[in-house]
């Protein structure tokens, strides 16, 4: 067990490509069950294959407990990583596949096999350790890959995407078998995937990484209330956050281009404050979840005329078209609106988020 | 009824069309297979044959309904040929020696078998190479490897001729320039070297001339082979040497038993430079089953029973290689 210390890593494919991880630093606790999340080409794959020692990243270090693991082939980091598609041994039955990482340690065969069935018995595979994986169902590859992972006790678990190849159902058992697993072996885990769900559930910590560079990293509440940049407030959330070009105006108070949608802040005196250039071009977000409907004639911040209905079951979600905008609205599902409808939104002031469309980053007032 | 009869023509057609197809399908089959088993069966019953019905007219095909098959002309193969006239027939067979076929055939087994055993495991390291590392250049090398198959062999003949009549001579004047004795005295030691009429020549030659297809053949598996697989070893502790003999080979082996198929019929069959260069020892079976041609009357029945001979280790080796050829690689367990 151990921590993982990353420091300003970066890696570039290629002399003339850009670069695929760019400066990330990260810090990752004994222990701890960190996800990297982030959309497909982003870095967060080969940022796990760095610290596996498959990749040599072009620069910055990687510290794994105390020991600054750079020159160290993969196989002396001591971790265990699982593949996306497994990467089980074709050849060799569920059983050779689990013990194949001890026998790289030369062990005697007695325990080779005590601790096969014993993480055989934790994985409930021990009925299909003589087959080969070839043939088995996914779920029961995952849980032969976990093993092999497992089996050799390693300081660090690294796992690229393991669920995605399994259907819907399993991999909501997995997700909680996962969590499980990794509390009571209380082992640092590495987990990338792109499924925010997956990260939201599992994580201690996200770290979501978008075009190579980490954009924010905390616990999963932390990146859902407090989005530091504007990629982590539309990436994270479903529906996404609803996000409007808007300035200030000479009031005190925020509007969109055209001026449909104005919606004026208590704190607009602190958030002047925090902005050099009155005139800079700033997003407005809120969650769907943190605006209210109002039917009222004339009630409402913002008025706007409802264009899309989404019954979900559990709540049905409106699009409402402000100007040029189209803002998404949670509401109970009993609240009945037809498309057509002009209702009046309310924010929750206390939740909305100011961005700077400039730097991307959020301004906190 | 008009109605009836239009209902019947129209589901009918269909039918007729699939039946066509059917038969054209197993025409085309069966008349594909005769056309290439022919020449195999005609030589095979040609074996079978007395002398006097070889060159019969009008030719006969059946065995035992034409005529009475002999193995004679098995017997032939391992006998040189007859003595002059003059001998009575008894005293012909009596002094009649063994012929060269034994020793070609065991030239041929030795040639080819290591020819294959190396090209296929040089071939093979090198194309896991190019499919696995990043090489400086890698497509030039490749496309290089690939351009020596583009020349016709016999356009190199002269040159490999001349390059193998006496490399020892060539190294031997170069050396003799550098003023200092004992190097002198190797290029003197060396110099009626050849590389003609050895196992070590022709097998360098066919080594050559099979290496360019089992590197591309074997690139092409190794690219299908997940990298996935030995990174997984070498992240258990595996070096990645222990890896390619784990995981990789096993993997690829059906493959390099398919690629080595067609290196073993290429050494086998292989004749005009073997022909040229190893004409006086380790001469392989082709030139000569040329060489029982003979100049005047041919002897057919022999030079069949030659060729069916020299045909059965190659289906033999081929029938043992079928699972593997058909089994192709296996990829199950890794989902794309």
């Amino acid at each position: 067990m151990a921590e993982v210390k990353i420091k300003n890593l970066s890696k570039r494919f290629n002399l003339d490509s850009p670069l695929a991880v760019d400066g990330v630093n990260l810090d990752i606790a004994d222990g701890e069950f960190l996800v990297l999340l982030g959309p497909s080409g982003c870095g967060k794959t080969t940022t796990l294959r760095c610290i596996a020692g498959l990749e040599t990243q072009t620069e910055g270090e990687i510290y794994i407990g105390d020991q600054l693991v750079n020159g160290l082939p993969a196989g002396e980091r001591d971790i265990a990583f699982v593949f996306q598609f497994y990467a089980l041994y074709p050849h060799l039955s569920a059983y050779d596949n689990v013990a194949f990482p001890l026998r790289a340690q030369n062990l005697q065969k007695d325990e080779v096999d005590q601790r096969v069935q014993q993480v055989a018995k934790l994985l409930r595979i021990e009925k299909i350790l003589k087959r080969r994986p070839t043939g088995l169902p996914s779920g029961e590859q995952q849980r032969i890959a976990l093993g092999r992972a497992i089996i050799r006790r390693p300081q660090v678990f690294l796992m690229d995407e393991p669920l995605t190849n399994l259907d819907a159902a399993l991999r909501t058992d997995m997700r909680v078998e996962l969590k499980h697993l990794q509390a009571d072996m209380a082992t640092t885990m590495i987990y990338v995937t792109h499924d925010q769900t997956e990260a939201l559930s599992m994580a201690h910590r996200i770290a979501i990484m978008n075009l190579g560079v980490l954009q924010q990293v905390g616990t999963p509440l932390e990146v859902y209330n407090h989005p530091a940049t504007l990629f982590v407030a539309g990436f994270i959330g479903t529906p996404p956050m609803n996000l409007i070009n808007c300035h200030l105006n000479g009031s005190n108070s925020l509007s969109d281009e055209s001026g449909a949608f104005t919606i004026s802040i208590s704190e607009i005196q602190n958030l002047k404050s925090k902005i050099q250039n009155p005139n800079a071009p700033l997003m407005f977000g809120v969650r769907s979840e943190d605006i209210s409907v109002d039917t009222a004639e004339g009630a409402g911040e913002v008025r706007g005329e409802v264009i899309v209905r989404e019954p979900l079951g559990d709540e049905t979600i409106y699009e409402v078209e402000i100007g040029q905008n189209i803002i998404r609205v949670k509401t109970e599902p009993t609240l009945i609106l037809n498309t057509g409808d002009n209702v009046g939104l309310n924010f929750a002031h206390d939740r909305i988020h100011i961005f700077d469309a400039e730097s991307q980053k959020a301004i906190k007032f | 009824m008009t109605t009836n009869t239009q209902i019947t023509r129209t589901s009918n057609l269909p039918k007729i069309i699939h039946y066509a197809k059917e038969f054209l399908f197993w025409f085309v089959l069966i008349a594909t297979f005769l056309f290439s088993i022919f020449p195999l069966y005609w030589m095979f019953i040609t074996s079978l044959k007395p002398r006097t019905d070889v060159e019969m007219t009008p030719p006969t095909f059946m065995p035992f309904v034409d005529y009475q098959p002999t193995l004679d002309n098995y017997v032939d193969v391992f006998l040189k040929d007859r003595a002059g006239a003059g001998f009575a027939e008894a005293d012909q067979e009596a002094t009649r020696k063994i012929s060269e076929f034994p020793t070609t055939l065991t030239n041929s087994v030795i040639i080819t078998t290591v020819t294959t055993i190396l090209a296929v495991l040089m071939g093979t390291l090198a194309a896991y190479a190019f499919s696995r590392f990043q090489i400086k250049g890698e497509a030039d090398m490749r496309f290089f490897i690939l351009s020596t198959r583009m020349l016709p062999p016999v356009v190199v003949l002269i040159p490999v001729f001349l390059m193998f009549n006496q490399p020892g001579e060539l190294v031997n004047n170069a050396l003799q320039n550098i003023p200092i004795s004992f190097i002198q005295a190797f290029g003197e030691s060396i110099k009626d070297f050849s590389l003609r009429n050895s196992y070590i020549g022709i097998t360098l030659l066919y080594i050559t001339f099979g290496l360019p297809f089992v590197v591309w053949m074997m690139k092409g598996f190794f690219d299908e082979i997940p990298k996935e697989y030995e990174e997984a070893a070498m992240m258990d502790g595996y070096s990645r040497l222990e890896a390619i003999w784990k995981i990789v080979l096993p993997e690829a082996f059906p493959a390099m038993l398919a690629t080595s198929v067609f290196v073993v019929i290429t050494a086998w069959n292989e004749f005009v430079f073997v022909l040229l260069l190893n004409r006086d020892n380790a001469t392989t079976v082709p030139p000569f089953l040329f060489s029982i041609l003979g100049y005047g009357q041919v002897e057919w029945g022999r030079t069949a029973a030659t060729s069916v001979l020299f045909l059965i280790p190659i289906i033999v080796f081929t029938f043992l290689a079928r699972n593997h050829l058909l089994r192709g690689v296996t990829f199950g367990a890794v989902r794309r």
